[in-house]
C-alpha cells in the first residue's frame, strides 16, 4: 500500500535530494525528495534507523536490571525509559504501587517532561519560529536566540537545569540513576530536598506561563500561515486518566479519529496489541504503526503533545487547563490539527509540568518510607507512559530463569513515523513544489520533522562524524551540488 | 565548595568505544584526586554550561572519529555551533552558552578527544580504543597532577 508521494512512478528519471542527517541518531535521519527537471516533487520521504538492536541487547539479562540498562538507549529521554521499563517491571513482578513510590515516579517524570519541553522549545525550535524559517542560517540557532533574546534562552537553561535537578533528586545520580525499581523506588524525597525545590517552583511556574504566552503570541500573529503549514488532519492517541483528565503517568489508551469521534477509549494497554499493530515497509527501517480497526491505510494517527492536550477532557491543573481552552476554542478548532500546534501544546504540557511538581511538593507522601511491593510473579510486563514526544510502550517477556527472552519497545517516534512522513510531503507541496531549492525551502522539511521533536538520539557520538549534508544528484546519481551545515568536530554519531 | 578542576567525560557506557570517555573518568576517579571534580553525561547539553561556574580550569573529554590515533589535545574557546537538534552540543558551543550567559569568558577549557572506532550498541571497547586509552589515561594523570593553563597548553596536540 501507498500514500501520495511516498513511491514515485518512474524515480530513475528522477533527480535525489537528500537532507541527512536530520540528527544525530542510532543510525541515523535523512529526508530524500525525488524531482523532476522542473523541481517537481514526486516522492518524498523521512527514512529513520529505531531500536531494534536495543531489543536484541536486553535479551538474557535478569528483569531487575532492565530499568536501569534502557537508560542507555537514549541520552534525552532516558527517563522515560527507565519509568516505562519499571512500570512493566511492575507487572512482572505483580506489584500495585504504595502511595509515596507512584508520587516519587510522577515527580521523576514531571521534571523529565519539564526539561525536555523546555530543551526543545528554547533551544530547537525557537530559533525557527523567533526569527524565521528561512533566515539566516548563521544565527538561526541557539547562539543566535541567546544573542537575541538572552532572556529567553537563560529561562531556557535554568528550567531544564530545574528538571534536571529533580530527576537527580529522584534517581539518586544525576545520570544512570536507580530511582525506580521493579515494584517501586529506592529512596524517598527528603524534606530538605523537597525545600529546595519548592524554593524555585514559582518562578518555574512563571516562566513556564511566559514560554506559553511567546508560543501563543508566535503562532497567533500569523494564525493563517502556523495553521496551514504542513497542515493534514489524522487521528491522535494517548493515555487518559479514567475521568478522561490528561495524565503522562498513567491511564488507559485513548484513541480518536480526525473527526474527533472516539476509536477506542480506556483500553488496558496490557493487551496494546489487540489495538495497534505495526506494518514494515521496504524503504524504510523504522515500522509504521497503525489502529488495527481502521486498517493500514487510514489507521495512522499522532501522539505526543497534540495528541494529548487534544484528547484528554480537561487538564488538572488550573493554569494548563486555562490555556487548553483557549487553545482548543482558538480560531474555531483551527489550530487543533496543525503541525506547527505541537510547539503550543507542548509549553501547555510544560506548565502543567511545573503546576503538577508544585502540588507533588507539597505531598507528605514524597517523604514516605513504604517504597516498594510486591506480588505474584508474572512472565509478561508491559508499561505504558506518555513520555515527552508521546506514547512509549515497553514490552518483556522473562523466563522462569528471571531473564529477558523477549523485547519490544514502540517509542513516540515511531507511533509519528507515518505523521512525519505526511508532513514531510505536505511540505514539500506546499513550498518546495516546482521551486529551486534553497537552504530556507529545505528549512522548511525540517521545521516539520522538528514540530515531533523526534527522538532519533541514542546517545552515542563522537566527534566529527555527522555533519548536516544536503546533497543535490541529477538522475544518474551524479552530485552537482553539496552544502554542509556543520562540520569538523562539532557533531557527534 | 566548588573543585578548582572540573573534568568532564561524555559518552555513552553501552555504546563500544563511546565508552571512552566514561571508562577514563572511572579510572581517574579511582585515584581519589583532591580539588578536582569528575562529571559524566551521555552528551553535551546547554545546562552544562552552569558546570564551568567558579572552575579554574576545565577538561572535556569525549571519544573522536576524527583524531589521529591515540588522541588529540585541544584547547577549546566559545564558538557558535550551527547544531540543529535539541539532542547535543559541541562543547565549544557550551563554552559559548557560558559566555552568553555569564557575560564573561568562561575559564580555561581543553578537549581530549580519544580516538574510538566502533559504536555498536552493546560491544565493549575495541582493541584500538583500549590502547588509545591506555595512552590517554597517561596524559590525563600528568594534566591532573598539574593542572595549570600553562602546563597544559605545552601538552597541545
Amino acid at each position: 500500500m501507498t500514500f501520495a508521494l511516498e513511491t514515485a512512478e518512474h524515480p530513475e528519471k528522477l533527480r535525489r535530494v537528500a537532507i541527512e542527517p536530520i540528527s544525530r541518531v542510532e543510525g541515523h535521519g535523512k529526508v530524500t525528495l525525488l524531482l523532476d527537471e522542473n523541481n517537481r516533487v514526486h516522492q518524498a520521504r523521512f527514512h529513520i534507523v529505531e531500536f531494534r538492536g536495543f531489543e536484541k541487547f536486553i535479551q538474557g539479562r535478569p528483569y531487575w536490571e532492565v530499568p536501569v540498562m534502557v537508560q542507555r538507549l537514549c541520552g534525552i529521554c532516558p527517563v522515560s525509559h527507565h519509568l516505562a521499563a519499571s512500570k512493566a517491571m511492575d507487572m512482572i513482578v505483580g506489584a500495585t504501587l504504595t502511595p509515596a513510590a507512584e508520587k516519587l515516579r510522577r515527580l521523576m517524570h514531571f521534571g523529565q517532561i519539564l526539561q525536555s519541553h523546555a530543551l526543545h522549545f528554547f533551544h530547537l525550535a525557537s530559533p525557527d519560529l523567533l526569527f524565521g524559517f528561512d533566515s539566516d542560517v548563521a544565527t538561526r540557532n541557539i547562539v543566535g536566540v541567546i544573542a537575541a533574546y538572552p532572556e529567553i534562552a537563560k529561562k531556557g537553561v535554568l528550567l531544564r537545569k530545574y528538571g534536571q535537578e529533580i530527576i537527580r533528586m529522584t534517581a539518586g545520580k544525576r545520570v544512570h540513576g536507580t530511582g525506580a525499581i521493579p515494584g517501586g523506588v529506592n529512596k524517598n524525597l527528603s524534606r530538605a530536598e523537597r525545600d529546595t525545590l519548592l524554593a524555585e517552583i514559582d518562578q518555574m511556574i512563571a516562566w513556564s506561563r511566559d514560554a506559553v504566552e511567546l508560543i501563543k503570541k508566535v503562532y497567533t500573529e500569523r494564525p493563517d500561515f502556523h495553521s496551514g503549514f504542513g497542515f493534514y488532519r489524522s487521528s491522535f492517541m494517548s493515555l487518559v486518566r479514567a475521568d478522561g483528565a490528561m495524565d503522562l503517568y498513567h491511564g488507559g489508551l485513548r484513541a480518536r479519529d480526525e473527526h474527533g469521534q472516539t476509536i477506542f477509549d480506556h483500553v488496558d494497554y496490557g493487551h496494546y496489541w489487540d489495538y495497534v499493530h505495526e506494518e514494515v515497509r521496504p524503504w524504510s527501517y523504522m515500522k509504521f504503526p497503525f489502529i488495527r480497526s481502521r486498517g493500514r491505510e487510514e489507521g495512522w494517527y499522532r501522539v505526543g503533545p497534540l495528541a494529548r492536550v487534544n484528547n484528554c477532557d480537561f487538564i488538572p491543573t488550573p493554569l494548563a487547563e486555562e490555556e487548553r481552552k483557549t487553545f482548543t476554542e482558538f480560531g474555531g478548532g483551527s489550530a487543533t490539527q496543525a503541525t506547527l500546534a505541537y510547539h503550543w501544546t507542548r509549553m501547555i504540557e510544560m506548565l502543567h509540568a511545573a503546576e503538577g511538581i508544585q502540588e507533588l511538593l507539597l505531598d507528605d507522601d514524597l517523604s514516605g518510607t513504604d517504597l516498594v511491593a510486591k506480588g505474584e510473579r508474572q512472565l509478561r510486563g508491559v508499561g505504558v507512559i506518555e513520555a515527552p514526544r508521546g506514547t512509549l510502550i515497553h514490552h518483556y517477556r522473562i523466563n522462569e530463569d528471571e531473564q529477558i527472552v523477549r523485547a519490544n519497545l514502540i517509542v513516540s517516534t515511531t507511533h509519528n513515523n507515518h505523521a512525519m512522513n505526511e508532513a514531510v510531503r505536505q511540505v514539500a507541496l506546499q513550498y518546495l513544489d516546482g521551486k529551486e531549492l534553497t537552504e530556507g525551502l529545505l528549512n522548511h522539511i525540517e521545521v516539520a520533522i522538528r514540530a515531533f521533536d523526534p527522538c532519533l538520539s541514542c546517545a552515542t557520538h563522537a566527534l566529527g562524524k555527522m555533519p548536516l549534508e544536503v546533497e543535490l544528484l541529477d538522475a544518474e546519481g551524479v552530485q552537482i551540488d553539496r552544502r554542509l551545515r556543520n562540520s569538523g568536530e562539532a557533531c557527534g554519531v | 565548595m566548588t573543585a578548582a578542576l572540573l573534568v568532564f567525560g561524555y559518552g555513552n557506557p553501552s555504546r563500544g568505544d563511546d565508552a571512552i570517555a566514561p571508562v577514563l573518568l572511572q579510572r581517574l576517579n579511582a585515584l581519589e584526586l583532591p580539588n578536582v571534580e569528575f562529571v559524566t553525561d551521555f552528551q553535551l547539553q546547554v545546562e552544562h554550561a552552569l558546570d564551568l561556574v567558579d572552575r579554574e580550569l576545565v577538561l572535556f573529554i569525549d571519544a573522536s572519529v576524527v583524531a589521529p590515533p591515540p588522541y588529540t589535545f585541544t584547547r577549546l574557546t566559545p564558538q557558535q555551533d550551527a547544531s540543529y537538534t535539541s539532542h547535543e552540543m559541541s562543547p565549544a558551543a557550551v563554552l559559548h552558552v557560558y559566555q552568553e550567559i555569564h557575560r564573561t569568558p568562561p575559564p580555561p577549557c581543553f578537549l581530549l578527544g580519544v580516538r574510538g572506532e566502533f559504536f555498536d550498541l552493546g560491544a565493549p571497547l575495541s582493541e584500538d580504543a583500549e590502547k588509545n586509552a591506555e595512552a590517554a589515561f597517561a596524559l590525563l594523570r600528568e594534566l591532573c597532577a598539574n593542572p595549570r593553563r600553562e602546563e597544559w597548553e605545552n601538552r597541545l596536540s
